[in-house]
Order: C-alpha cells, then structure tokens, then sequence
C-alpha cells in the first residue's frame, strides 16, 4: 500500500515535471516563432569549448537560417508533446539532444570565461538538468495518464494497475 | 471505446495550457516587435552597407615603400605584403592558440592587383627584409636610396610615405608634383606652412593623395553618419574622444635594435630638415616623443580622434583651440607631452535641433590623453535627444529630458537606461532594442568591419579604396580636405599646449589667426 502510494505520487509528479518542461519548451519556441528578427547567429557566434569550430561553423551562411528554424521547430515539438501528452518519448530524445547542443554551445567549465549567465555553475548548469529531467520523462512516460495517449489506450484498466 | 468524463478531462487537460502559454508567448513577441518598430520607425536609421569599389583593371599598380618600419609593414602586410618574420610568428601563434586568426585573416584577404616593386629605408636592415621578403621571379623589389630617386625612376604608380612626421609634406608634395600617386600616414604634414603646400600641390596634380585614417571604412562610423544627419541625437554640444594607454609601446618606447649602427642607418637622410645632430638611435627608433621630428599626442593620436568624428559630424576646423598638458608619466628625456588635454570650439556648429529655433548651437570637442592608465574610455556624443557611444559597434541611448522622445518616455516605450539601437555590423540584423546579450555580443569585440561574414581590416579597405582610384579616379574619403582639416586642427592644439594660450582659426581667410612675434611653425618644431 506504501509502495503503491509513493509511485501514485511519483507519477505526479513525473506528470508536472513534464508539464513545467513542455511549458518552458513551448515558450521559448513560441517567443522565435513570432519574432521575425530573432536568430542564433551570436548564441553560436560566441561559442567556447571543444565543439567552438561546429558551431561557428553553423553560424554562418547557409546553415544558420537552418539553424534558427530547427531551434523553434525542435523547441516547440518538445513543447507540444510534453503539454499534450502524446509522442512524449521522441519529445523527451529531441529536448535532449538540443539540451546537449545548449550544452555544449556554452559549457560552464572552470577554464572558460562564463559570460553572460544569471548564476555561477561548475561543469553543472541549469540546461544539464532539464536534460536530464527530459531522460526522467524518456524512461516515465505519463501520456497515457494525463495526456492524448489517455484517450487512445485500449488496455486502460490493465496499465493503470500495473503502472500504478 | 467508452470515455468517462475524468478520462476526457485527462486526456485533454493538456490543451488549455498549451493554448495558454502559445498566446502569451505570441502576444508577448507581437508586442515586442510592436515597440522595437515604433521605435525603428522613428528613429529611421539604416545601418549602411559597404560602399562598392571598382576593381583595379589592367596591369598591376606598381607601389613603392617609402619608411619599412612599424607602420610601413603594417601597410604593406594590408596589401597582401607579409614578411617572412611574420608569417613564421603568427604560424606559431596559431599553433599555440587555435583562436589566433591574424595569419587566416591574413590569408583570406582579398588579392590586389598590385606589385610591389620598390622600397626606401635609411635603414638597411629593414630595406633589405622588403627586398628579400617580397621580391619574386618577375619583380625583384629595387632600393632606392632618396624618395626623390623613387618617385622619378619610372618604376613607381603610387607611393606609401610611412615616415617620421617630418618627412611627410616633402615627400608627399614630390610625389604629387611628379604625378605619382600618394597615401600618407597621419599626421598629414609636420607644420602649418607646409599643409598649405600639399594643399596646393594636391589641388593641381592629377595624382590621387590619401590620409591614412583607415577608420573612415568603418562601418559603424557610415552608420553614425546616418544616425546624426537624422537628428536622432538632437543637438550635440559635446563630444568626448580620449586616449588611454598604459606601456611602453603605447608610450612609442619601441624596440631599438642593435644592428643599428651609423653604417646601416643614413642619419643624414633621417634628418632631413631636422637640426643636425650626432647619431642617436633613442630618437631613430622612438622618434614620436619629440617635436622635431614627430608631433606626441596631438599628431599622432589626436588626429585619428579628430578626424574619425569629422568623418561622422564634418564640423570642420575649430574656431578656437585650447589645450593643456605635460609630462606626467614618462619622464625619460622625451620633449612631447604624455597627458593632453584639448578643447576644440565650435560656436557655429549643429547638428540640428528639437528645442525652439535658436536655442541650441554650438559644440565643444574635447580629446583627453594619458598615457599611464589604460582605463577605456568610450568617445561619446552628447546630444539634447540621445548619447552615442561610437566604437566598432554604436550604441544609442535616448535622454530622459529629450524633448523628441518625451512622448515615447512618458509612455515607457523608450527608457532612458535602455538602449534605442544598437549597431553590430558582426551580427546579422541590427538590434534596436539592445538586450544585455546584445551588449555582451558587442562587448566581445565581434564588431570587427565585416563584409559578407568575413572580418576585414580596415586598412586594407583603405589601400584598396585609393589604389582603385588610382586606375578608376573617383573620390577617396580622406583625401586633401579631410587631411588639410585634420593637419590644422592637430597643429592648432600643439601650438596651445606649447604657448599655453588659446589658438583661433579665421575661416574666412582660411588662416590660423596670427599673433604678434610668433612664427607658429618655429613653435611647432621648437622642443618647448
């Protein structure tokens, strides 16, 4: 009865933990989309670390107009999946691998200069978090709890026990 | 399949907040870029492109070095002429720091269609690195021993006079009069008798002369030109410039080298028309700390200040001069000023008005110079309406008493703290309402000249700009009249930090107003 309690509010949470995602993911998105003048150029222009060459590489023509639409595009899939509840695993993959490339983009490691940021990080920050927060939601699934996949399980009262 | 009500609610709970966080994001950007436009509308500024300059057809232009030393090399380097030195150092640097990119930059420069065939240095050493570095199977670099051999050997288009200050005039004039080609370094000429002269000699030649102020290609400085003639500052009343450096290269105690001896220096010709004086390498090497045979502050660094805000306001020459300074901060034997001050007045100038007519006229231009502390101090425009940091970059500031913006302020469509523009010719699209990333962006240094993504150097676009001309005519940007401003000015503030008075300039006439017993150009080349 305590195990099955304690999953009841691990689901959630997983649940709000994918909501508050979806949520961030979906804004950021959004706020590109709407912004005709919005672009990555100095994100990547100003990038440090072992990757720097790739994402210079990106920033120039032709592949930084690529570039800026996939960002918005990838932000808000992730966005939407994760609000609706449906397709969330291939959302969770796509926040992962554009978490890694913010990552990797802006590395908080000791050697670099740390320009720019709101907090003080040490190889940890707040996009290898939510990175792995996505993993959490990848390996959780709870579309079919709260979400569209809720509507389309056939074997509903099977997985609630068994998930439950 | 049968849904409950809990299942529907499950199921699409998810979509009213989709739909909520959508909305808000989109009428938040909406709203954003509603301002950004209001405020790009009325301030109508149009970051400008590079000015397109005609290829050098036919043959190439055949240029002679006159003076191989620090300037003299970078010119050379700005043509597409590196030493081998150089090359093997900045190869090393390189593989030291995958981040230097002096030898790639140089690399992708653009080829111009020039030669390179003669050189003339009083120095051997250095005569003989053009010869041996830039020489190929088809044009052996040839030395000439005076500019005078250069100009009339029929080797020579178009010289590159990179000397101590003093030889400036008469080389450039000789030059000119010959019908060769000139770009001469800043200070354009060493005394006000002289600047006449090139005025003249220029005037009546058919070659072209450039002042070597590269940064008229400057992007950000074409794009500050719009800004002002659009009266988006108001009315400037003061523009502060200011030189900051702290060591000894900043202070011109460059290396003296010890292959300098009187058999591979030509002291005499060095001299010239300086008083003669036994060998001295203190003052072959680090001629700029005296008058005789360089101007200090105010003609080395005074005039790339001077002349980058008459490139942006063309306020011309002040009517009055007054500047003040010493040796503060170097005290080894130099004879030049190390700290300076000068006030440049403009009692007629405008750059346009907001206020009732008559109001508002007239602008103070101080330039202030040390050379024992490197603080940076930005070259800021005052204006009644908006500040302008003008750099590599520009940034716009609206003041919170504008009486153009008073609208917009009181709405808080504009804040004062706020930038209203922000100019990045590195970035792909200009930022009108500047974020603290923009800022850091432009901080960086990423706003380098560039064209098409690339970084270029200004110098480069300079030579290329009067090269051009030379084969296809045309104006340059710092020809006669914009060097003619810049000499006088300059002289003018050497002339009041040495009499210690105030210096006027009678417009009409065309002449620093003279003053009883003084022979201004003995003041000018005297050590006190």
């Amino acid at each position: 009865m305590t195990e099955t309690k304690s999953k009841w509010q691990l689901k959630h949470t997983i649940v709000l933990l994918r909501v508050l995602i979806g949520w961030h993911f979906l804004y950021e998105g959004v706020i590109k989309l709407y912004n005709p003048d919005w672009t990555s150029f100095g994100y990547l222009a100003t990038a440090q670390g072992p990757l720097e060459p790739l994402f210079l590489a990106i920033a120039k023509e032709p592949f930084i107009g690529w570039a800026d639409t996939l960002n918005w595009l990838a932000l808000m899939f992730v966005g939407i999946t994760f609000l609706l509840g449906i397709f969330e695993k291939k959302g969770a993959l796509v926040g992962i691998l554009l978490l890694a490339l913010y990552y990797l983009a802006h590395p908080p490691f000791p050697w670099l200069q740390q320009v720019n940021v709101e907090g003080s990080y040490w190889f940890i920050n707040k996009n290898l978090i939510e990175l792995v927060a996505c993993m959490v939601i990848y390996q959780f699934p709870t579309g079919q709890y709260f979400g569209i996949s809720n509507l389309f399980n056939k074997n509903k009262e099977q997985t609630k026990t068994e998930t439950l | 399949m049968k849904w409950t009500r809990r299942d529907v609610i499950k199921g699409l709970g998810g979509i009213p907040i989709l739909g909520a966080v959508w909305w808000a994001g989109a009428s938040n950007a909406v709203s954003k870029n509603r301002e950004r436009t209001a405020i790009l509308e009325q301030l109508n500024i149009q970051p400008s492109l590079p000015s397109a300059v005609k290829e050098i057809s036919g043959e190439p232009v055949r240029v002679g070095i006159i003076g191989f030393g620090i300037r003299g090399e970078q010119l050379c380097r700005a043509m597409g002429f590196a030493t081998k030195e150089w090359l093997d150092e900045m190869e090393q640097a390189a593989k030291e720091d995958p981040n230097h990119s002096r030898l790639k930059d140089f690399k992708n420069q653009d080829k111009l269609n020039i030669k390179l065939t003669a050189v003339c240095d009083v120095y051997d050493v250095r005569a003989e690195r053009v010869i041996n570095s830039f020489s190929t199977e088809d044009t052996k670099v040839i030395r000439f021993k005076t500019h005078e051999d250069m100009i009339r050997s029929g080797k020579v288009d178009a010289v590159i006079i990179a000397t101590p200050d003093h030889w400036h005039a008469p080389m450039a004039i000789d030059a000119l009069e010959n019908g060769i080609h000139a770009y001469v370094e800043k200070p354009m000429t060493h005394t006000v008798e002289e600047t006449y002269r090139l005025k003249e000699a220029a005037e009546k030649s058919k070659a072209v002369l450039m002042v070597g102020h590269q940064h008229r290609q400057t992007l950000s400085f074409q794009t500050a030109q719009d800004i002002v003639s659009k009266g988006v500052l108001g009315h400037v009343s003061l523009v502060q410039t200011n030189t900051n450096r702290n060591d000894d290269n900043g202070a011109w105690n460059y290396h003296i080298e010890d292959e300098a001896t009187p058999e591979t220096i030509d002291w005499d010709l060095f001299l010239g028309s300086a008083p003669k004086i036994p060998f001295n390498k203190n003052h072959f090497f680090r001629w700029r700390k005296w008058w005789t045979y360089g101007s200090g502050l105010s003609g080395d660094l005074l005039t790339h200040d001077y002349d980058r805000l008459n490139c942006v306001l063309q306020m011309g020459i002040p009517n009055s001069v007054s500047a003040s300074g010493g040796i503060y901060t170097h005290n080894d034997g130099r004879n030049v000023p190390d700290v300076l001050q000068v006030n440049m007045e403009f009692p007629d100038f405008s750059t346009g008005s907001s206020q009732e007519k008559g109001k508002e006229k007239g602008m103070t231009f101080v330039y202030s110079a040390t050379l024992g502390n490197g603080f940076s101090r930005p070259t800021i425009l005052m204006g009644h309406d908006a500040t302008m940091e003008l750099g590599n970059r520009l940034t716009v500031w609206p003041d919170s008493r504008s009486t153009k913006y008073a609208e917009m302020i009181e709405s808080g469509k504009m804040k004062p703290s706020v930038p209203v523009y922000s100019y990045n010719p590195g970035a792909s699209v200009p930022d009108a309402v500047s974020s603290a990333t923009s800022q850091y962006f432009a901080d960086k240094g990423l706003m380098w000249t560039y064209i098409n993504g690339a970084r270029v150097d200004s110098t480069f676009l300079h030579l290329r700009e009067w090269l051009s001309a030379t084969r296809n005519g045309g104006k340059v940007s710092c020809g006669i009249n914009e060097g003619f401003d810049e000499a006088i000015s300059a002289h003018m503030a050497g002339l009041s930090v040495k009499l210690g008075r105030r210096i006027d300039w009678d417009a009409a006439a065309q002449r620093i107003v003279s003053i009883e017993g003084v022979d201004f150009d003995e003041v000018l080349l005297s050590s006190l």
